[in-house]
């Protein structure tokens, strides 16, 4: 039975308290009607005898305690799902915002999805190939894997996306079906608009789901956007055995969404104002990807935000990094000196590539050259800090090697084009080309049969 | 029968119940139409608050609260080897059977299998006194694991009755005791209190090292059979890989790894490794030996917080059989945070950081449980607590890193530095350490040699000195440093990238005996004093260092076999050849 209630106690930013309910659920979705006629929706995150708390996802502003009416929907906050959702658009809320009608299904799903029982995840192991050389050597995509991008304000995080949807190998079988979901969380609208023309360029529309909520949308529509992004993923991997790369953008916004909303309970705030439960929010996201042992499909997420002041320990990307496997993270040196994809590749990381690359996947000597390439680099900060002291003439010959492998690792293995798709062969064999640079005797991660076979040929 | 509360609150994993007076605190309750797995935290009068385990989505105001008379506990027995479990012990192969793929809520209380039959042997007779912590019998766990039946604590008495050897299972009585004219039954199994501490005759004292293969362990920072240890590091700096580095190769009987609120593919990676991994010692299954407990990220906040002493109190169990047990716990900090969560939906007073002002003494309860013990069976046993520690930004100075710094011995500092340059183990030599050198100096001297704890001693120092040094480079280049100086430098990189370093994904190097650690250093240190010699002799630092024997020691943890030590020997004479020589050559 649904009942209607026709008067507000408060409103407080995005929260709505009612009295006198009954028979109220916790997480129960709310249609509350302004005067002039206008429904928005909420969800019950409170109970306390019969009083109610209400979140909800839309303006608030216009509603006041007694010109608007609750109605309680006896249902949680559910979407329709069908393959037919491929090639739309939806709003922030999971509504169609195209002109192509509502989506019909007898099945609807709960966007809150439900925790995958560890026991029944299929360990990911399969290497997707970007055209990226510093993803595909240094940070390997794998299927099934949550690996964000952590960028800055103003550096090139969209393109970057944009590229690996483009080049990405999803299906490397033929029979596989694949799709995008793109969630757009508080961005301009440029910024849609960019993914939106890249996807039509790459002929691939209708194969993406879109879900947008603009950064002129309410704010707290934003807490359920990418809730609903990845109960589509789940569904068309899961039910319809599809290869699914969710894009999200961005999670710094989503964020900022829940902050408002606890600052609004008057919650105990923990570090920068961020609710303390904000892990395990960002958790009940992110940890969606994956793939199953007995089922066909596969979810691999690239969430990106963007870091605040470029700080990585900022609770954002720090709480992120804790949860995903890895991050690829955008420097804004590098960015500044034009390159591109300016990936900083030290505090990068793919924790699964472990397990899915080298003999039988990539390339047997794909993990050591990797680990070669990364401390060397490594050393390279090292002998520019003290070139910046002493000055690079003053550098020892070992050290001025060092420099100049710096500088071509950055030229020619980091740096490459918007349209540019090396593969896996072309990206370690331009490693290897690069090491040679550096003498010998510095290559340590390295076995001399290695050496032999690369590095003397 | 108590009568039935009714919720009057819901607040995410929190709610309140009202007809509560004749709750327990503590209690174990079934929570709403669902039945939803709960435990009261707060009870005043008739007004109680309760943590629910799990999803509270759906609960109404006024469905009841069901009391269940027990308070949270886990049952110990046959089935936990092998096995993997939930925060509240409930086996995720099970749940995984009643709802595939994912965990839905209102599944009840389920725990050991009560159907199976074990094999089981009886070893005493009628007539016999028993004791509390003795054994009656055993049953054959695993290939690697022979599980006593124990008395439990605060029970004895006389054997009474008692079955044949065979097949049982769980709710069989298999004896009964005449305890001052009082039947006690025993059955395979004891049901414990989760927070509560199993009981023992003694502490002792800590004596043994905790053998992990792991050489910057081993050598440097040592851990010990009964000891805590804790690994703070931010993401990404390598806290789960050492964790699972040290459930793989410790020496230890019997692993208890918690992954708590941490990801859901890591317990999936420990569930396809482990029963293909082959222990060194007998040859069995690694997952012979294991228990895993997953309360991942996205599972249930509440039942985060149980987990770690669900784990906890399984350790102690083994360990009262006279096992060891080490118990690692990945991570400490989502349970503190789960505490935190909890805490703020109380409304209590936050102390730092929002976290509750008893997360000091709570870390020191968990930690407390650690040692190594005289069971009540009177045998030996330890549990050893390895906690990883995950602070907000990296930084070393949050609460939780600061609390359990205070409460544990041994602290593996991880560092983002070393780790974003791939020195892995990233474990920071600088502010690390280990506060069992003093305790474990006769272990070492009995198992290893008189010269291990004084040359480890040496190393570090050299380690230390190497630091200051590096500053002086970074201002003014290497070239200036005298070549006493530089021989240091250099000797470090051996140290560093031949010692320290050491690859968890190579075969031979994953694992590394005791015995070739001290060689290596040994050998380490003999080339140090040969440089020394050369450069007293002031023979130019290019010819003392010899770049092919510089990288044969950096290598050699490739190319001497963990099994065939005699190629150091060999190692050893190449470095006299060509030292005797150059030195031959200045002298003349
Ligand atoms: N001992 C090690 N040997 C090799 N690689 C390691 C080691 N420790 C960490 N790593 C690398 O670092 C990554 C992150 O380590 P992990 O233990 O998951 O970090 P944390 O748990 O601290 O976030 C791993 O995926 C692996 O690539
Ligand atoms: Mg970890």
């Amino acid at each position: 039975m649904i009942k209607e209630y026709l008067k507000i106690d408060k409103v407080v930013g995005p929260l709505v308290e009612v009295s006198n309910v009954e028979d109220v659920a916790y997480g129960e979705v709310v249609d509350i009607k302004s005067r002039n006629g206008e429904i928005k929706k909420g969800k019950v995150i409170r109970l306390d005898e019969d009083k109610a708390t209400i979140q909800v996802f839309e303006n608030t502003s216009g509603l006041s305690t007694d010109n608007s009416s609750i109605k309680f929907r006896d249902e949680a906050f559910e979407l329709p799902l069908s393959k037919e959702i491929l090639g739309r658009v939806f709003d922030g809320l999971g509504r169609p915002a195209d002109l192509g009608g509502e989506i019909f299904s007898r099945r609807k799903y709960n966007i809150n999805g439900r925790a995958i029982n560890p026991v029944a995840r299929e360990y990911p192991r399969d290497f997707i190939q970007t055209g990226i050389s510093s993803i595909d050597a240094l940070m390997t995509l794998i299927r099934g894997q949550k690996l964000p991008i952590f960028s800055g304000n103003g550096m090139p995080h969209n393109e970057l996306a944009a590229q690996i949807v483009r080049q990405a190998k999803l299906g490397e079988d033929s029979d596989e079906e694949f799709a995008v979901i793109f969630a757009a969380i508080g961005v301009k609208h440029d910024d849609a608009d960019f993914f939106r023309k890249s996807f039509i360029e790459a002929n691939a529309m209708d194969r993406v789901v879109m879900f947008i909520n603009y950064a002129d949308d309410p704010v707290a529509e934003r807490i359920n956007t990418p809730r609903c992004a990845l109960t589509a993923a789940e569904y068309l991997a899961f039910e319809e055995g599809m290869q699914i790369l969710v894009v999200m953008s961005d999670i710094t916004s989503y964020c900022e969404a829940l902050r408002e909303v606890s600052s609004a309970r008057e919650e105990v705030p923990s570090r920068k104002g961020f609710p303390g439960y904000l892990y395990s929010d960002l958790a009940s996201l992110y940890e969606r990807a994956g793939m199953l042992k007995d089922k066909p499909g596969s979810i691999t997420f690239l969430p990106i935000l963007t870091m605040p002041n470029d700080d990585i320990t900022h609770p954002i990307p720090d709480l992120t990094g804790f949860i995903t496997e890895g991050q690829i993270v955008l420097g804004r040196d590098l960015f500044q000196n034009n390159v591109y994809p300016p990936v900083d590749i030290l505090p990068s990381l793919s924790r699964l590539m472990k397990d899915g690359i080298g003999e039988g996947y990539t390339r047997a000597d794909h993990p050591d050259l990797a680990n070669q390439l990364f401390a060397s680099y490594s050393k390279v900060q090292e002998v520019r800090a003290l070139s910046q002291i002493i000055g690079e003439d003053d550098l020892t010959e070992n050290d001025k090697k060092y420099m100049e492998f710096g500088r071509k690792f950055e030229d020619l293995f980091i740096a490459q084009g918007f349209e540019e798709n090396r593969n896996i062969n072309e990206t370690l064999d331009l490693g290897w080309e690069i090491l040679k640079v550096l003498p010998a005797n510095e290559l340590t991660r390295l076995s001399p049969e290695l050496i032999e076979k690369y590095y003397n040929n | 029968m108590t009568e039935n509360g009714r919720i009057t609150m819901i607040n995410g994993p929190v709610i309140r119940g009202r007809g509560m007076s004749g709750f327990k605190m503590r209690e174990m309750v079934m929570v709403g139409n669902k039945r939803l797995i709960g435990e009261v935290i707060i009870l005043e009068e008739d007004t109680g608050i309760i943590q629910v385990y799990e999803e509270t989505e759906g609960l109404k105001i006024g469905e009841e609260i069901v009391s269940t008379g027990k308070p949270l506990s886990v049952k110990l027995g046959p089935g936990m080897i092998g096995n993997i479990f939930d925060g509240i012990q409930r086996p995720l192969l099970k749940i995984d059977e009643v709802n595939k793929d994912f965990i839905p809520e209102g599944i009840g209380m389920i725990s050991l299998d009560e159907e199976k039959l074990w094999d089981v042997e009886l070893t005493v007779k009628q007539g016999d006194k028993l004791k509390e912590g003795e054994a009656f019998g055993y049953v054959d766990e695993s290939g690697l694991i022979r599980h006593k039946l124990l008395v439990p604590p605060e029970k004895s008495g006389i054997v009474l009755e008692i079955k044949d050897s065979g097949k049982y299972s769980m709710e069989d009585v298999l004896v009964v005791l005449d305890q001052d004219g009082v039947r006690q039954e025993l059955k395979m199994y004891h049901e414990w209190p989760v927070r509560v501490s199993r009981p023992v005759k003694v502490r002792k004292e800590i004596q043994e090292l905790l053998t992990t293969g792991q050489r910057v362990l081993d050598m440097f920072f040592p851990l010990a059979k009964g000891g805590t240890c804790a690994i703070p590091g931010g993401f990404g700096t390598g806290k789960t890989m050492t964790q699972h580095q040290l459930a793989k190769w410790s020496d230890a009987d019997i692993i208890i790894y918690i992954g708590c609120g941490e990801r859901g593919n890591e317990m999936t990676e420990v569930l396809e490794d482990f029963p293909k991994l082959i222990d060194p010692k007998s040859n069995r299954p690694l997952m012979e030996r294991t228990v895993l407990i997953a309360n991942t990220s996205n599972m249930p906040v509440a039942a985060r917080e149980a987990s770690i002493y669900t784990g906890i109190t399984m350790a102690e169990y083994y360990r009262d059989m006279g096992y060891d047990v080490a118990i690692m716990a990945d991570s400490t900090s989502r349970w503190a945070e789960a505490l935190r969560e909890i805490s703020g939906r109380l409304e209590e007073m936050p102390a730092e950081e929002g976290y509750p002002a008893y997360l000091s003494s709570r870390i020191a309860e968990f930690y407390e449980r650690a040692g190594y013990v005289e069971t009540l069976g009177k045998s030996e046993g330890s549990v050893t607590i390895i906690g990883a520690v995950s602070p907000a930004g990296g930084d070393f100075s949050e609460p939780v890193t600061e609390n359990t710094k205070r409460y544990v011995n041994v602290f593996l500092g991880l560092d983002k530095e070393l780790a974003y340059a791939r020195h892995y183990p990233a474990i920071n030599w600088l502010d690390s350490y280990s506060g069992y050198i003093k305790v474990l100096e006769s272990w070492y001297e009995e198992n290893l040699s008189d010269g291990a704890i004084p040359l480890r001693n040496k190393m570090l120092e050299l380690l230390f000195r190497e630091n200051k040094l590096q500053e002086i480079v970074m201002l003014v280049g290497e070239d200036v440093l005298p070549d006493d100086q530089r021989i240091i430098l250099e000797i470090s990189k051996i140290i560093k990238a031949g010692f320290l370093q050491q690859n968890a994904f190579n075969k031979e190097d994953t694992f590394v005996p005791i015995k070739k650690q001290y060689r290596m250093l040994q050998i380490i240190d003999y080339l140090y004093e040969r440089c020394k010699e050369s450069v007293a002799l002031n023979i130019p630092i290019s010819m003392v260092k010899n770049q092919d024997l510089f990288d044969e020691l950096i290598k050699m943890k490739y190319t001497v076999p963990n099994s065939d030590l005699s190629k150091i020997d060999e190692i050893q004479t190449m470095i006299d050849d060509y030292y005797n020589e150059l030195n031959g050559k200045y002298t003349n």
